[in-house]
């Protein structure tokens, strides 16, 4: 499966000896929603003359043919999962056989000429059938199993299917992601949606590109090139950086004085030469301390040495 | 309910659109004034209302309701208001007779099931019925809150199913909608949870999500409130489908700016 540009005219059927059918599944997030790309490549195949096939598993029929002209919705034929797929309502209004068979069925419906199978999505079959049956099944469909010769030109079958990669582990992702020849995880930036395109083709090593495109209202693909990222605004060099040291009460900066006169001032702990020769030899004028000491009413003095008793 | 909601959801109760999917989300925070909301908006709507109310009691929504201006018992006397009110009905299903079908049955299974009979409750609940009487305007399922399912041993695809047949019923066949509230938990290793929200994103219309603030509690600002729309019925080109705005809530009301781009100073 390509994604094909709209304006160009679609590629010839792929010879026998290649492998001229195959499956490609769309990966989606919440973010990036698959289903109006799952539409758009529905669209394709059916401006193609191929007869489209649609196992509904997440919308209703309604919605999904919405946008579609007469001519696509002719095409396209709607297999209903979604209205009772597990059999609660009453009258029943599932479809025979529960989800597998259904998946099963479309193997026998696509027997005569070119058609697209699309499965939406396969995150809901793989919550609802085990992981290994799925894959056969999906294995079945796609017609890989078969030797190349067997299959006709008109017998070509390609499997679209849509995955909602949050809600599966990397065990059950790999193993559809194995099936895959063609891989698309939808992403994007600044509104615009890109695919990533992960091609597998036999006897070529895989390929990776990437995709702008948008999806017009009618479901038209349209391709684009690469949005331009906005630069980081240039740093405006007039523009002056807030100071954190403005209005702040207390001061952080010195003058040249003040600097100087930090600079020359003893610490009281500094024990230097010149404080050794001032404390040993005190100069004249240079008073003793004294104490003055103003008793208060409740001082009880006593004049008697507190050391007499003492017979040292 | 809340007219600020209203605005920036662009709605009011008598232009409503039918047919959609609400996600009500909650991560760090308490959504469930959003829960508040539509049920009194929807009330006001005239809508048919199915409530399955798993977190609190009637009282207690009640209770809220008449601050945001409507009664909720008058609504059930009158017949437009259904609850499931799962407090009582869990303690009541242990004291009935086990053929009696019941809409929380899977809690006397050993393992949960599906919840088949708590969507035939709603079913049964907002079935239109042409008895001659003032039709209400459309029917709307509104649960608080899915994430008990999960704690009460239903397997996340088992909820994503019930959400899917109440969508295919209640939104595709019968042109109402459904709300539902359900939380993130953040925990990287809490698979279940990550899978039942992300499922339901899928499958949402609109998805409101509350969100606590990075930085933590605030007092002047509850949380950032996250809108998205989501599968809209026509591929557009890129627009904004996203808004994000911050919140506080009052008594009867709600407070919303757009987040400052200043950076906070402390």
């Amino acid at each position: 499966m390509d994604l094909l540009p709209s304006n160009r005219s679609p590629p010839p059927p792929a010879p026998t000896q290649g492998s001229p059918c195959g499956s490609a599944s769309s990966k989606d997030s919440v973010e990036w929603e698959g289903r109006s790309l799952l539409k758009a490549l529905v669209k394709k195949s059916a401006l193609c003359g191929e007869q489209v096939h649609v196992l509904g598993c997440e919308v209703s029929e309604e919605e999904f043919r919405e946008g579609f002209d007469s001519s696509i919705n002719n095409r396209l034929v709607y297999h209903d999962l979604f209205r009772d797929p597990l059999s609660w309502s009453k009258p029943g209004k599932a479809l025979p056989g529960g989800p597998l068979e259904a998946l099963r069925a479309l193997d026998k419906r696509t027997g005569s000429g070119p058609a697209t199978i699309a499965l939406d999505s396969l995150s809901w079959l793989l919550h609802h059938l085990p992981c290994p049956i799925l894959c056969q099944t999906l294995h079945a469909l796609s017609r890989q199993d078969s030797c190349p010769g067997d299959t006709l030109p008109g017998e070509q079958v390609r499997v679209l299917g849509l995955l909602h990669e949050e809600l599966h582990g990397p065990g059950p992702l790999g193993a559809l992601s194995s099936l895959a020849q063609t891989e698309v995880t939808l992403s994007g930036t600044m509104g615009q949606a890109s695919a990533h395109i992960l091609y597998r083709r036999p006897r070529q090593r895989p390929t990776l590109q990437t995709q702008w495109f948008s999806i017009l209202p009618d479901f038209s693909l349209e391709l684009q090139v690469e949005p331009l990222l906005e630069s980081q605004p240039p740093s405006d060099l007039h523009t002056p950086s807030v100071d954190p040291t403005t209005h702040l009460t207390f001061n952080l900066h010195l003058s040249k004085k003040e600097r100087e006169a930090k600079d020359s001032l003893t610490l009281p702990f500094q024990f230097s030469s010149e404080k050794q020769q001032a404390l040993l030899r005190p100069g004249l004028g240079q008073a003793t301390s004294h104490i003055f000491y103003e008793p208060d009413a409740y001082d009880d003095l006593d004049q008697e040495d507190p050391d007499d008793d003492l017979d040292v | 309910m809340f007219p600020e909601l209203n605005n920036l959801l662009n709605t009011t109760p008598e232009g409503a659109e039918q047919g959609k999917l609400t996600l009500l989300c909650d991560a760090k925070t308490d959504g469930s004034f959003l829960v508040h909301h539509f049920l009194s908006f929807y009330l006001k709507a005239n809508c048919k209302v199915c409530f399955v109310a798993l977190v609190q009691s009637f009282s207690h929504y009640n209770m809220v309701g008449q601050k945001l201006g409507v009664s909720l018992t008058t609504a059930r006397e009158r017949g437009q208001l259904v609850v499931l009110e799962g407090l009582k009905s869990a303690v009541d299903i242990f004291f009935r007779p086990q053929e009696e079908p019941h809409p929380l049955q899977f809690l006397r299974e050993a393992n949960a099931g599906d919840l088949q009979p708590l969507y035939a409750f709603v079913r049964d609940a907002l079935e239109p019925v042409d008895c001659g009487e003032a039709a209400w305007r459309c029917p709307v399922l509104l649960v608080d809150d899915l994430s008990v399912l999960l704690s009460l041993g239903v397997g996340p695809v088992a909820v994503l199913d019930f959400v899917h047949y109440c969508r295919a019923t209640v939104c595709r066949e019968w042109k109402g909608n459904v709300v539902a509230l359900v939380h993130d938990s953040g925990d990287a290793e809490d698979e279940e949870s990550d899978v039942l929200l992300n499922g339901l994103s899928h499958q949402s219309h609109l998805i409101l999500r509350a969100e606590g603030l990075a930085t933590g509690f605030c007092k002047d600002v509850h949380g950032q409130l996250r809108i998205l729309w989501r599968r809209p019925l026509q591929p557009t080109t890129p627009r904004d489908r996203s808004l994000t705005y911050q919140y506080k809530i009052q008594d009867k009301s709600i407070f919303c700016c757009e987040p400052s781009s200043e950076p906070y100073s402390l």
